[in-house]
C-alpha cells in the first residue's frame, strides 16, 4: 500500500491534499459564507471620507481631474451620480495599479494584535474589513519594507501622496520606495488618471473606520498649554 | 528474465534534457537581474529609477516567477526526462501532437517557455495577479494549468507501467504531478473567482506553502533519492526511513498553509493547527536528513572529490538549517518579532536557492557533460561556481535573518519607521554583495557550459558514455 501506485496517487496525492484543503481552505470559507462580499459600489455608498478625498482631488488638481474624468454635469443629482461613478472607477483602477506595481510586496494591509501594532497603525484588522471585491485576492501582504497601509487613508493629504508617488525622496529623505513618474504628466502636481486613481485607493484604505484618520499614538505637544488649546478648537 | 533491457538511447531524449537546462539557465539570468534591481533600489542606487518598464516592483515579481517557473520547473522537467524513463525502463508517453511535427514532450517544452515568457511580459506591463508566487496574469493561468496537466499525462504512464512496488523517487514524482496540478488550480483560481478576504488569505497561504512543499520539495527529494545512491554506488541507508519521510511529508506538509498568515483575522484555532503540524514536520525532515547522512557514512571523501555530491549534500545542509529555523519561526512567539521582516526573505532564499537550486545545479553539473558527451571545459570554473554560490547564499541568508530580528525590534519598540530603514542599509549592502557573488557564480557556470558546448560541436559523437 505504502509503496504502491494506488497508495501514492490516491491516499497521498489526492487524499491528503483534500484533507488539508478541507481544513485549511474550506473551513474558513464556510465560516465566513454569511458575510456578504461587498461590491465597489456598496463600499463607497455613504463613505463620506472617500467622497471628501475625491472632491479634494478635483479641487487640488483641477486640470488633471478634468483630463481624466471630463466636466461634471449640471444639476446636483446628476453631479452626485457622476461623482459616484468616477470615484468607484478610480478606486478599482487604483487597486489595479497597486497590484500591478507590486506595492503589496513592500506594504502589508493588516494590523496584528501584537508587537504594538495597534499603537503604531490603528485598530487591529477584522475579517469584515476584507469581505469585498478589492480583497479578491486578498492583499494581506507578507513583507513590510514600508509601513502597513490598511489605515493610511486620511493620514496624509492628497498633495503629499502626489509628491510622494512622484519622487518619495522629496518628502522622505533616503526613502527606498521607488518613484512612479509614469503616474504623472511630467510633474508632481499633474497626476494622470492612474495617479489620481492610486491616490484615491490609498485614501480609501481605512476610510470605513470610525477612528479615521488614525496612526501612530497621539502625543500631546510638549509645549505647555498647546495641547489644551488644540482640544478647545475641536 | 529473457527480455533485454531497453537501451538508454532509446529511452531518453537527451536533447530535450539539455534544452530544458538551457532554458532554465536563461530564466535564472532574468531572475537574478530582477533581484539585483530590487537590491539596488533598497540601497537607493537604482540606476534606472523612474523608467516604467524597469519598475523594481514589477521586476521583483519577475525575480520570483522566473526562478520558480522558469528555472526550477525547467530544471525539473529536464531531470524527469532523464530519470523517469531510466528508472521505469519505459519511455515517457510522448504521443505525436496532431498537426504539429513534434511529440508531447517537446510541445510541453515550448508551451512552458511560452507560459514563463508571457508571464514576464504580463508582469512588465503591470498585469500581475495579487497572489504571491502566482502573479502570473490571470489570462495565462489556464494555459499554465493545461501545461501541468500535460506534464502529468506525459510522465504518469511510464510510472503506471511499473509492476510491483515503486522506488522512492517515483513515489515523490507521482504524488508531485497530482499535487502540483491541484495546488496551481487552487491558488490561482480560488482566491480570484470563488472566495474573498480572509478565506482567500487562507487559500493564498496554502498556495505559497504547497508550491514549495508539494511541487518543489517532492520533485527535489525524488532527484536526491535517484542521484545520491547512483553517485555513491550504494543504496539508501534505510528504506523504512524513506517511507517515514515520504508519508510524513505527504500528511503534514499540506496542513500548514495558514502559518504564513499568523495573527491575521483567520480563526485562531486554524492557526494553531498549522503551527503544530509544522513542528511535527520538522521531525520527519530530521529523519530524511539522517537517512541521507547515514548513507554518506563511509563515503565522506566523495564530498571533496565528487562535485555533484557536494552540491547535493550542501543543499541538504541548508535544508536542515531552514527546517530547523522553520520550527522556531513558526511559533507565535517568534512571529510577533520576525513576521513582515527580512528574516522571512532570508528564509525563502535559503530554501529556494540554498536547497533546491543547489540540488538542480548539482544535477546539471553531473548531467551536462553526459548530455554533450564532452567533459567539462574547466573543473576549476566548476569549483568557482560551487563556492561562489555556496558562500553567496549562506551570507545572504544569515545577513537577512539577523536583519529581520533588528527590524522586528525596531518596529515593535515604536521607533519612527525611518529607524528600521536606516539600520537595514548596511545589511542590505551585504546582501547585495552576496547576491553579486551568486551572480558571478552563475556567469562562471554559463561560460563553462558554453565552452563545453563549443568543444562538443566539431568532434563527431562518441559512443554513449552515460549508460552507467
Ligand atoms: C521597495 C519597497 C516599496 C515599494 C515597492 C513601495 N513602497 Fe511605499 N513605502 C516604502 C517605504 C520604505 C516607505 C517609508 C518611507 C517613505 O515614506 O517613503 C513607504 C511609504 C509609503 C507611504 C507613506 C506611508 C506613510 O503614511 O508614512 C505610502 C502611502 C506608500 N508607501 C504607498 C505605496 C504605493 C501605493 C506603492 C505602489 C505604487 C508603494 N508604496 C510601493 C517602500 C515601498
Amino acid at each position: 500500500m505504502l509503496e504502491s501506485k494506488v497508495g501514492v496517487l490516491f491516499i497521498a496525492g489526492i487524499g491528503f491534499f483534500g484533507l488539508a484543503f478541507l481544513s485549511n481552505a474550506l473551513v474558513p470559507a464556510l465560516m465566513y459564507r454569511d458575510l456578504p462580499e461587498q461590491t465597489v459600489e456598496q463600499l463607497l455608498r455613504n463613505n463620506g471620507n472617500l467622497r471628501f478625498q475625491f472632491e479634494d482631488l478635483a479641487r487640488r488638481f483641477p486640470d488633471s481631474f478634468t483630463a481624466a474624468y471630463g466636466h461634471p454635469p449640471e444639476g446636483a443629482a446628476e453631479r452626485e451620480k457622476w461623482l459616484d461613478t468616477w470615484s468607484q472607477h478610480a478606486l478599482q483602477l487604483g487597486h489595479d495599479v497597486y497590484v500591478g506595481e507590486a506595492c503589496w510586496h513592500c506594504h502589508s494591509q493588516f494590523v496584528r494584535p501584537v508587537s504594538n501594532e495597534d499603537r503604531r497603525f490603528g485598530p487591529v484588522s477584522k475579517t469584515e474589513e476584507y469581505q469585498n471585491v478589492l480583497q479578491r485576492p486578498v492583499l494581506f501582504g507578507t513583507r513590510r519594507v514600508g509601513p502597513d497601509l490598511s489605515r493610511e487613508g486620511g493620514r496624509r493629504s492628497n498633495d503629499w501622496h502626489a509628491v510622494h508617488f512622484f519622487k518619495p525622496t522629496i518628502l522622505s529623505i533616503g526613502s527606498p520606495m521607488p518613484e512612479y513618474p509614469w503616474l504623472f504628466n511630467g510633474a508632481a502636481d499633474k497626476p494622470n488618471a492612474k495617479g489620481l486613481a492610486l491616490i484615491t485607493y490609498v485614501q480609501w484604505l481605512g476610510s470605513w473606520l470610525e477612528s479615521y484618520p488614525y496612526y501612530e499614538d497621539y502625543q500631546p505637544s510638549p509645549i505647555h498649554g498647546l495641547a489644551e488649546k488644540g482640544k478647545d478648537q475641536k | 528474465m529473457e527480455k533485454e533491457l531497453p537501451r538508454h538511447a532509446d529511452l531518453v531524449d537527451e536533447r530535450l534534457v539539455y534544452w530544458h537546462f538551457m532554458a532554465a539557465l536563461i530564466f535564472m539570468g532574468a531572475s537574478m537581474l530582477g533581484g539585483l534591481l530590487m537590491a539596488l533600489q533598497l540601497l537607493r542606487l537604482n540606476p534606472f529609477s523612474g523608467i516604467e518598464l524597469l519598475s523594481p516592483g514589477r521586476w521583483r515579481m519577475i525575480h520570483t516567477n522566473a526562478i520558480a517557473y522558469g528555472f526550477i520547473a525547467n530544471a525539473f522537467l529536464g531531470g524527469l526526462q532523464w530519470i523517469v524513463p531510466r528508472l521505469t525502463l519505459h519511455k515517457v508517453y510522448n504521443p505525436k501532437i496532431p498537426g504539429l511535427n513534434i511529440g508531447l514532450s517537446w510541445a510541453i517544452f515550448w508551451a512552458w517557455q511560452l507560459v514563463v515568457t508571457a508571464t514576464a511580459v504580463g508582469l512588465l506591463l503591470g498585469q500581475a495577479q495579487a497572489v504571491e508566487w502566482g502573479e502570473t496574469p490571470i489570462w495565462i493561468d489556464p494555459v499554465a494549468q493545461l501545461g501541468l496537466l500535460l506534464v502529468a499525462i506525459n510522465y504518469i504512464p511510464p510510472i503506471a507501467k511499473v509492476e510491483g512496488p515503486l522506488y522512492v523517487s517515483l513515489w515523490y514524482f507521482l504524488a508531485a504531478f497530482v499535487w502540483t496540478f491541484l495546488t496551481y488550480a487552487m491558488g490561482n483560481f480560488m482566491p480570484q473567482y470563488f472566495v474573498t478576504g480572509t478565506a482567500a488569505g487562507a487559500v493564498g497561504g496554502l498556495f505559497i506553502h504547497d508550491l514549495v512543499g508539494l511541487f518543489v520539495t517532492p520533485l527535489g527529494w525524488g532527484l536526491m533519492y535517484y542521484f545520491v545512491p547512483i553517485l555513491l554506488k550504494k543504496p539508501i541507508w534505510s528504506h523504512g526511513l524513506s517511507l517515514v519521510g515520504f508519508w510524513g511529508l505527504a500528511f503534514f506538509y499540506p496542513l500548514q498553509g495558514i502559518h504564513h498568515f499568523l495573527y491575521t483575522p483567520i480563526p485562531m484555532f486554524l492557526q494553531y493547527g498549522a503551527v503544530i503540524s509544522t513542528i511535527a514536520l520538522e521531525l520527519v525532515v530530521a529523519s530524511v536528513i539522517f537517512n541521507f547522512h547515514a548513507t554518506l557514512r563511509g563515503s565522506t571523501g566523495a564530498l571533496t572529490t565528487n562535485l555533484p555530491i557536494r552540491w547535493f549534500y550542501s543543499g541538504m545542509f541548508y535544508y536542515f538549517l531552514t527546517c530547523l529555523q522553520c520550527a522556531f519561526q513558526v511559533t507565535l512567539t517568534f512571529q510577533q518579532l520576525i513576521h513582515f521582516s527580512d528574516w522571512v526573505v532570508g528564509h525563502a532564499h535559503m530554501v529556494m536557492f540554498g536547497v533546491f537550486i543547489m540540488w538542480q545545479l548539482g544535477m546539471m553539473t553531473y548531467l551536462i557533460p553526459r548530455l554533450l558527451k564532452t567533459p567539462w571545459y574547466s573543473q576549476r570554473l566548476l569549483e568557482w561556481h560551487y563556492w561562489l554560490s555556496f558562500v553567496g547564499i549562506g551570507l545572504m541568508s544569515f545577513d537577512l535573518i539577523i536583519l529581520g530580528i533588528f527590524q522586528g525590534l525596531s518596529w515593535s519598540s515604536l521607533l519612527p519607521w525611518e529607524h528600521s530603514l536606516d539600520l537595514s542599509i548596511p545589511f542590505w549592502a551585504v546582501r547585495t554583495v552576496a547576491g553579486l557573488l551568486m551572480i558571478a557564480g552563475y556567469l562562471v557556470f554559463v561560460v563553462n557550459v558554453v565552452q563545453t558546448y563549443l568543444t562538443s560541436r566539431p568532434a563527431p559523437q562518441k559512443a554513449a558514455v552515460a549508460t552507467a
